[in-house]
């Protein structure tokens, strides 16, 4: 979803052929003449040929013209959220506390299913400077962040708004290697990349990546498709850190990975649905976040574990994004500062159980089931608290790594290595 | 007649203003999006890079190849399975044909996502179908169904099963039964029958379910991300790929004109094969 | 047969019903086991086979988030059917949408059916050229070109361009199976009631619409179905409009809560309801 379109049927373009390439520093004049080209090649598509043959020239936006974004925004007492499904609980309790406490009105929508295709859905919009429907949205870290950062598209906060989350966010969401400083974003949530295992199948305890190449599993490990996701277990398997890795380091990881694949014991590379196989018995052990096995467990009483493995395990976070065509960047920036109050962040929590960023939660959230009349709520409540999945030690943290942050030409690279690999 | 001649046009004329704006003109662009370099953060300049067809093909013929043969044996499952089917329908079902079509079509006004989740639980190594099987003996205990070429090929027969049973039926519907009947008189034989009087006039609709299924099969990714495996990866995987999550559009429109080049020869030439007067025209 | 269809011609007058091949002159009139019968419902069996299990965990009582294990049975997701105002919001639309594109498209695919069936014209080779790429063109390209030229069009992306983008990938499926049954009808009925008197409009809605009538109808059927079923398209063209498909495909990330199962379920129903009015119908008809 990218689109390419963007790129090529381009509004802008057909407006006179400036607006697009306006911003783009240093980008090659191009289009009169190869427009004439094209057009003499004739043809029912020759208009679209025409306006795409004009190239594209940059859609990356001036970062300077941020230096002042947030001096002349006011609140508008609205805004349109673009969240993923099941994000929040179907009540919206904490739009609701939102609404009690700043009057402002929340929109929500449960419009990211995918990464990938929900930017490729706004990016067009974002390069023709239209508005993309939502003030705030909440995107993973990863290659499409990289992109709207590298693009320009997302606005610089104001930390000055932010002083919950200078207060309660902790350390390790301050200072990732995807967005250093939180210059664009802050955490909604986080989880871990790790292993898990299904001990009904799995008899021995599983402590290792390496223990995901064992030709005993044959047919009953799980990888996962997304290039990043297994890089970084191939990475760590050779001793390297993600965040630091190099070219030949990727090279050497796709080796590791093609030998597990020939090997047979991979069964299939899954996007993010694991949970299935890995209860009923397709999968013994695979890749998998920590959330999904939390509740899993908690839910469903089945026998999951999840391990950091020694060699190291990837802190993955989703984190809330202002767009810069965003009408109402005051009270989106003000949400995200409401969302880590820890009272409200206990309360997401509760429903989403992943980790939050708000390590003071736990308290909370300890608080809360001891005051809870309802047992049943206690105990869950309780169960959460305790949870290091859910809120990770110290030395957990420890062997959490963050993922490499690309440019988009790296990215290319990067991605072609391992998806050689998963697209067998 | 005295539109004789303006009658076609005037009944095509919606269809094609509807295809030219929504489809002709937005692939045109995708054309020469595929002869471009860049990428989407410094933009696409057209460099007529004829090169990207190069790199389309060569890193991913296997793949390309792969989906054609998997759509290939999808589509005979499907007439092997939906041909007797069409016909009993069109000719056996009595007053309740319509209420049989509606039937074949009902598994798939529920999603794709909720089918293929219950697929995975039926073909689960100790789900409903292998467990029962393996719990009996009939078949190794370390058989996989599930992330298996089978599989997929099993899952976009079933996804596009309608799309051959609903042709045949339409025209075999049409048959007039005498003609059945002359030709039990004159061959005498059920079978005989079938071949030279039946098979020839459903022809049209085979070839029409040919086209509805064989086309998107071989450019479907749903199944091999569903029940496919290692190595089972069809080249509508890879170009969704190269499109969403490496945004690399040359390469994903190269790779998507590679295949519809040679899923249009192929039909082309197998409307041909069968006699271009009896599938392609008619003449009046 | 064919009385529920009124398919036949005027001039083919309805034969004995259920004669057919049953009862060949060679075999006498012994009545034999209908094989095809079995067969049909074997197929059909394999067809529902998926859908008896979405039906069943429509009634599983799972603890969490995840509706994959059995863990009892319940109704309360009948009585909460509709907590997920979103999602009834995407069921909504996609029904709507896909009665619109199966309307459209069917209208719109008949027409160009009986033009390829019938008719030589300048253009036809190059329209079934255009036909087979539409329906041959990956999903993904389509949707993304598509959304493309929505922008150039400066278009706001929403409902009607769902809606267009679906008619525009349903037009050609319709129009193949239409132009299938064409090309095996006698153009002489036409020219037999055109003879009789029968102006152009007249022909074409007593005799050649009523003959067109089960390929209609067998297009349209493929037509919604094609259309509540899209994903990836609609994922390009739907702008803040969410489908089914797309609420359901987003919350499988986190686990699909069980009133997916229901919402399925209810629609499966009113299928098997229109399925069954039918077999009432045609019996008492009969």
């Amino acid at each position: 979803m990218n689109h390419p379109s963007r790129a090529h049927l381009n509004p802008a373009l057909l407006r006179g052929l400036t607006r697009a390439r306006r911003t783009g520093p240093g980008l090659p004049a191009l289009p009169g003449l190869s427009r004439r080209r094209t057009l003499q090649a004739g043809g029912a598509a020759a208009a679209a040929l025409a306006l795409s043959a004009c190239g594209v020239g940059g859609q990356q936006r001036d970062p300077e013209a941020d230096a002042d974004y947030w001096a002349d925004k006011e609140e508008t007492g609205s805004l349109r959220w673009a969240n993923w499904p099941l994000y929040m609980d179907p009540e919206r309790t904490q739009l609701a506390q939102f609404k009690e406490s700043t009057g402002t009105d929340v929109e929500y929508h449960e419009d990211v299913q995918e990464a990938a295709s929900f930017f490729g859905q706004i990016q067009p919009k974002l390069a023709n400077g239209d508005d993309i429907g939502y003030d705030l949205m909440t995107l993973p870290n990863g290659f499409e962040f990289s992109k709207l950062v590298e693009l320009g598209y997302v606005v610089q906060l104001d930390h000055a708004r932010l002083p919950n989350f200078a207060e309660h966010a902790g350390e390790v969401y301050k200072n990732s290697a995807y967005d250093p400083g939180n210059k664009y974003s802050v955490p909604y949530t986080s989880g871990i990349t790790g292993i898990a295992y299904n001990a009904d199948y799995v008899d021995r305890e599983i402590t290792s990546i390496a223990d995901l190449w064992d030709t005993a599993f044959e047919g009953k490990v799980g990888m996962f498709a997304d290039p990043q996701e297994i890089a970084n277990f191939g990475l760590l398997l050779n001793g390297v850190d993600p965040a630091d890795s190099t070219r030949e380091d990727w090279e050497a990881a796709a080796e590791k990975l093609r030998e597990q694949r020939e090997s047979g014991v991979v069964r299939a590379y899954y996007d993010q649905d694991f949970i299935q196989p890995l209860t009923n018995g397709d999968l013994w052990l695979t890749m998998a976040w920590s959330g999904d096995i939390y509740q899993q467990n908690a839910e469903e009483g089945t026998n999951l574990k999840f391990v950091i493995p020694e060699e190291g395990a990837t802190l993955w976070t989703d984190n809330l994004l202002i767009p810069f065509t965003s009408r109402a960047p005051v009270d989106a920036i003000k949400l995200m500062d409401f969302l880590y109050d820890p009272e409200i962040a206990t309360g997401l929590t509760e429903y989403i159980s992943y980790i939050p960023p708000v390590p003071n939660a736990q308290e909370v959230m300890a608080e809360w089931a001891d005051a809870e009349d309802d047992g049943e709520r206690a105990e869950a409540l309780r169960e959460l608290a305790e949870s290091n999945l859910v809120f990770p030690e110290e030395s957990d943290y420890q062997r959490l790594h963050n993922y490499v942050a690309l440019e988009t030409d790296q990215q290319d690279e990067f991605s072609s290595i391992f998806q050689a690999i998963t697209q067998s | 007649m005295r539109n004789r001649t303006t009658t076609p046009y005037v009944l095509v004329l919606p269809a094609w203003i509807w295809l030219a704006l929504f489809f002709v003109v937005p692939i045109g662009g995708m054309l020469s999006l595929s002869l471009t370099t860049g990428n989407v953060v410094t933009g696409f300049q057209q460099t007529f890079e004829v090169g990207n067809y190069v790199t389309a093909v060569s890193t991913y013929w296997e793949q390309i190849l792969r989906s054609l043969f998997y759509g290939a044996c999808a589509t005979l499952l499907c007439i092997a399975v939906g041909y007797p089917m069409a016909y009993w329908i069109a000719f056996r079902a009595g007053p309740h044909k319509s209420t049989y079509l509606l039937l074949i079509l009902l598994p798939f006004f529920v999603s794709f996502v909720l089918r293929t989740i219950s697929w995975r639980f039926l073909l689960a190594d100790n789900g409903v179908v292998l467990g029962s099987l393996k719990s009996v003996g009939l078949v190794p205990a370390d058989l996989q169904l599930l992330n298996s070429a089978p599989a997929v090929v099993m899952g976009l027969a079933y996804n596009f099963l309608p799309f051959m049973v609903l042709p045949i039926y339409a025209v075999l519907e049409r048959m007039d039964p005498r003609l059945v009947e002359a030709a039990h008189d004159l061959y005498a034989g059920r079978f005989q029958a079938f071949v030279r009087v039946i098979l020839p006039v459903s022809l049209p609709g085979v070839f029409a379910g040919v086209l509805m299924t064989f086309i998107p099969t071989s450019a479907d990714y749903v199944n091999a991300s569903v029940l496919g495996g290692t190595h089972n990866t069809m080249i509508g995987n890879v170009i969704q790929t190269q499109y969403l999550v490496n945004n690399n559009y040359p390469i994903a429109a190269s790779i998507t004109f590679v295949l519809m080049g040679l899923l249009l020869a192929g039909i082309f030439s197998y409307a041909r094969a069968l006699g271009t007067e009896r599938v392609m025209e008619v003449h009046t | 047969m064919s009385v529920r269809l009124g398919t036949e011609p005027p001039s083919a007058p309805p034969p004995p019903p259920a004669r057919l091949g049953g009862t060949g002159r060679t075999r006498g009139p012994r009545r034999r086991i209908d094989w095809g019968r079995y067969y049909t419902w074997l197929v059909l069996a394999w067809l529902f086979t998926p859908i008896v299990f979405m039906v069943a965990f429509s009634f599983n009582d799972p603890a969490g988030k995840h509706n994959i294990t059995w863990q009892g049975f319940t109704f309360k997701w009948y009585a909460n059917a509709f907590a997920h105002p979103t999602l009834n919001e995407a069921m909504f639309n996609s029904v709507s949408i896909a009665l619109l594109s199966m309307l459209i498209a069917g209208a719109l695919g008949s027409l160009l059916g009986l033009a390829l069936g019938r008719f030589s014209f300048r253009g036809k080779q190059l329209t079934n050229l255009v036909m087979f790429s539409a329906i041959s063109a990956p999903e993904v390209v389509l949707g993304a070109a598509l959304l493309s030229t929505f922008l150039m069009m400066n278009v706001t992306t929403g409902y009607w361009t769902t809606v267009v983008a679906h008619v525009m990938f349903c037009v050609s499926f319709v129009a193949i199976t239409v132009r299938a049954r064409v090309i095996t009808l006698d153009p002489a009925l036409e020219e037999a009631a055109r003879d009789l008197g029968a102006g152009p409009f007249t022909t074409f809605r007593l005799v050649t619409l009523p003959m067109l009538f089960p390929a209609i109808m067998a297009g349209g059927l493929l037509a919604f179905a094609l259309s509540i079923d899209d994903y990836i398209i609609t994922t390009f063209v739907s702008g803040d409009v969410t489908t089914f498909p797309l609420w359901v495909w987003g919350a499988t990330r986190v686990g699909i809560p069980p009133q997916v199962n229901v919402m399925g379920t209810l629609l499966f129903g009113v299928g098997l309801i229109m399925a069954v009015v039918n077999v009432v119908m045609a019996n008492r008809r009969r």
